[in-house]
């Protein structure tokens, strides 16, 4: 068998680094938001809190080793890029619903769309990475 | 906020993210002389968390001081993470962390800056 990298050594590490430091802000940010101005725009500020929660989902089970850690990243790495793809594409055709921006507006773009990329880049790495454990598609043995 | 503290940190960070990068494309992983770049930079930031909470209690906080103070702890905490990070990969892979660590102050630093320059409530 081909030895597949660890998912949390070599690119992974990297990754998950950039995943942290999403997961962090974004945490920051949507605690800030909801804590001082939740009145002013609470679906943006909700879906920050969402947000947010994904990247830290994303960012742990991509750091722990194992099959599981595995599902649940692959899990948060695709609900991030449908919340990326769906709040961008909301926000650009009509930015009323999001009367404040969200890491996800625009497509990210007010992170330089370090969002959109990072959960490609995620599912890349999920790919490469996947004979590192027990296949995931094949049925538990009983 | 004083311009030359915040100066001081812009520049030593982007200076440390340059060095490790030069790092990262000779292949290195990261070594005892990034440990201690990463040291000066935290010093000169956390200088800076105390000139900015010694401002904040003689001249009152900027109006955001949630956002403010947020931005404080993140930029705090960052490179030390990074770091614990980056040492357990003995590979080029765990130089780009601290690059990326790096990187990430200079932008909370310009963020705090616009912050502070928004108004002092």
């Amino acid at each position: 068998m081909s030895e597949a990298p660890r998912r949390s050594s070599g690119p992974g590490r990297l990754l998950i680094a950039v995943y942290a430091v999403f997961a962090l802000s974004a945490t920051a940010r949507a605690a800030v938001q909801i804590a001082t101005r939740f009145d002013e725009a609470p679906l943006a500020y909700l879906l920050s809190a969402f947000a947010a929660l994904v990247y830290v989902v994303a960012t742990v089970a991509l750091a722990r080793p194992g099959a599981t850690s595995r599902r649940v990243a692959l899990a948060a790495v695709t609900v991030e890029l449908i919340g990326v793809l769906t709040v961008g594409t909301v926000t650009a055709f009509d930015p009323g619903d999001f009367p404040d921006d969200t890491v996800w507006s625009l497509y990210g773009r007010g992170y330089g769309f370090v969002p959109l990329v990072l959960p490609v880049l995620g599912l890349l790495w999920l790919r490469r990475t996947r004979s590192a454990e027990p296949d995931v598609s094949e049925p538990p043995r009983r | 906020m004083v311009a030359v503290v915040d100066w001081a940190v812009i520049v030593a960070s982007l200076a440390y993210a340059a060095w490790a990068l030069v790092a990262v494309v000779r292949n290195q992983a990261p070594r005892e002389p990034y440990v201690i770049g990463a040291g000066v930079v935290e010093l000169l930031i956390l200088l800076q968390v105390v000139v900015a909470i010694v401002l904040m209690i003689g001249d009152g906080a900027p109006d955001e001081t949630a956002t403010f103070i947020g931005y404080l702890l993140m930029n705090l905490i960052i490179v030390p993470l990074g770091l614990f990070w980056a040492l357990a990969e003995k590979s080029r892979w765990g130089t780009s962390v601290l690059v990326v660590a790096a990187l990430v102050v200079p932008v909370l630093v310009v963020r705090m800056q616009q912050i502070w320059d928004a108004g002092a409530a």
